[in-house]
């Protein structure tokens, strides 16, 4: 017996492995330990993958993503910073609300994706001009370089090496964490606040990356193990690990930073339009704009789709995706079983013609075609608190 | 009583006169997590001890079966389609993966027995 694929997608760092502010917790609780993007990260508990994943869509789990990056870009006011950004990312920040956040990307001069990201803008009116970015762990020094040397005079970078963050996730998160943070419950999905969680003061945000209602929280990595201790002792609480953060993210049809998005790929052949501002098209001036703007007019040549094999076979990172009549059309990028679907998907980018829903397509799994269907994304539909 | 082989693949045989039974020992299903899809080899296929006679995949990978020794497939637990999570309660039991008839015996000799398999795995972190 021998591995022949895996996810999610370990790094293989020479380097020492870094750890998070919560690694001895993640160890006394009995993580499996993997390698994630340098860090020593928990894979899974002794529930396992598959108990894990149901147990965030049925009640509330908890995940240690302190390996992510984040950091604040300050200026003199809140036009500031946002123009700032918005040379560097499609979304309108301009138009963002004091107390708002708002999933966007990083492009080059290709419109390639140098990374997704979160930036949210503080409700207090004495913080603003800063913007809090929340960046993938894998990519994080990279964007910081990136934006570091395309900030204008007048704007910062101020990097948060040290600062954890907790995602609780699922239908109880607001029950669990109104009882620390009787505030949480009035936060609006993809809104951010100052609150105290528990004693401790917390940047909390309502979003996450399992598809699930829920709450991701900032806090200063001295005090993250009594709050996820704290949170941790509510009895519908467990811990999660990597593994079920990516078969929860992958139903919920959300992309991985180095799988299904990557500096080649537009935000719009990753059927990410949704999140550039209709002004941004319009008035162009963010970096890689004159192929996001063409996309968008003429259409991609390739889309991200979503793909469900009518087998039980998985198909995994890589595998071929081709006609009924075997011509090649594209690849699967991401691709395993659903614990929720009770099923394989998988996504992966198709050229144009064949993205539709219901196209019949095949999945050379082992040298064996098989055959599947585009399909609608998310697998499993989201139950955000809007 | 049928005698039971291991491989350092974590395959297990299990032998009764010139017929065996091959499955994935209770490590390898502990070190997989939970098993989601079992491809098994058709039956009448051949193999040499060795050759690559299935696939396993959990919800973390996908893992390649080895024969553990030369035989013809005369049976294959197709239940396992519908419930691969046999695998996981009872890899030697209900969770067999397919039946072999043994083409060339004397390979058994080189598989371990019982107590060298449980001193192999404890040299595995």
């Amino acid at each position: 017996m021998t591995d022949t694929s895996s996810t999610p997608a370990a790094s293989t760092p020479a380097a020492p492995l870094a750890r998070t502010p919560l690694h001895a917790l993640s160890l006394s609780l009995g993580a499996k330990m993997v390698p994630f993007a340098g860090y020593d990260m928990p894979a899974h508990y002794s529930l396992g993958v598959l108990g894990e994943h149901q147990h965030v869509r049925a009640q509330a789990g908890l995940f240690d993503v302190s390996h992510m990056g984040q950091a604040f870009v300050v200026g003199a006011n809140h036009d500031v910073a946002a123009r700032a950004l918005e040379a560097l990312c499609p979304a309108d920040l301009l138009g963002l609300a004091p107390g708002r956040q708002r999933y966007t990307q990083l492009l080059n001069e290709n419109g390639g994706i140098v990374d997704d990201l979160m930036i949210s803008r503080s409700a207090a009116a004495d913080e603003d001009g800063a913007l809090m970015l929340v960046v993938n762990a894998s990519r994080k020094d990279v964007d910081f370089d990136h934006i570091e040397a395309r900030l204008p005079a007048g704007t910062r970078l101020i990097r948060a090496p040290h600062r954890a963050l907790i995602a609780l996730q699922g239908p109880l998160a607001e029950a669990v964490l109104s009882r620390h943070c009787p505030e949480a419950a009035s936060l609006a999905f993809m809104s951010a606040a100052t609150l105290n969680v528990a004693g401790l003061d917390c940047h909390v945000s309502r979003s996450g990356y399992t598809g699930e209602d829920g709450f991701e929280i900032s806090i200063r990595g001295d005090r993250a193990d009594r709050l996820a201790r704290a949170l941790l002792a509510e009895p519908e609480v467990l811990p999660i690990g990597l593994g079920a953060r990516d078969s929860l993210r992958l139903e919920a049809g959300l992309c991985l930073y180095g799988r299904d998005i990557d500096e080649s790929i537009s935000p719009v052949e990753a059927g990410l339009e949704w999140s550039i501002g209709k002004r941004r098209v319009a008035e162009g001036g963010f970096a890689g704009a004159e192929r996001v703007q063409r996309e968008i007019a003429e259409g991609p040549q390739r889309r991200r789709v979503g793909v469900l094999p009518d087998g039980r076979a998985p198909a995994r990172t890589g595998t071929l995706i081709t006609t009924p009549d075997e011509t090649p059309v594209g690849v699967v990028t991401s691709g395993g079983f659903g614990p929720s679907l009770n099923a394989p998907l998988a996504m992966g980018y198709v050229v144009g013609p064949h993205a539709e829903p219901g196209t019949e397509l095949m999945l050379v799994v082992r040298g064996t075609p098989m055959p599947a269907r585009v399909a609608a994304m998310p697998f499993i539909p989201h139950r955000y608190k809007r | 009583m049928p005698s039971v082989r291991y491989t350092r693949d974590h395959e297990y045989v299990a032998v009764d006169g010139d017929m065996a039974t091959v499955g994935i020992t209770d490590y390898a299903q502990k070190t997989l997590g939970d098993v989601v899809f079992v491809e098994l080899p058709a039956v009448g296929a051949t193999f040499a001890g060795g050759d690559a006679a299935g696939v396993v995949e959990s919800v973390k990978a996908a893992s390649d079966v080895f024969a553990p020794v030369s035989g013809e497939v005369t049976a294959v637990n197709s239940a396992l389609e519908k419930r691969p999570g046999d695998v996981n309660e009872e890899p030697l039991g209900k969770g067999w993966f397919y039946k072999l008839r043994l083409t060339n015996p004397g390979e058994l000799d080189a598989l371990m027995d019982e107590a060298a398999y449980e001193a192999f795995v404890k040299t595995l972190s």
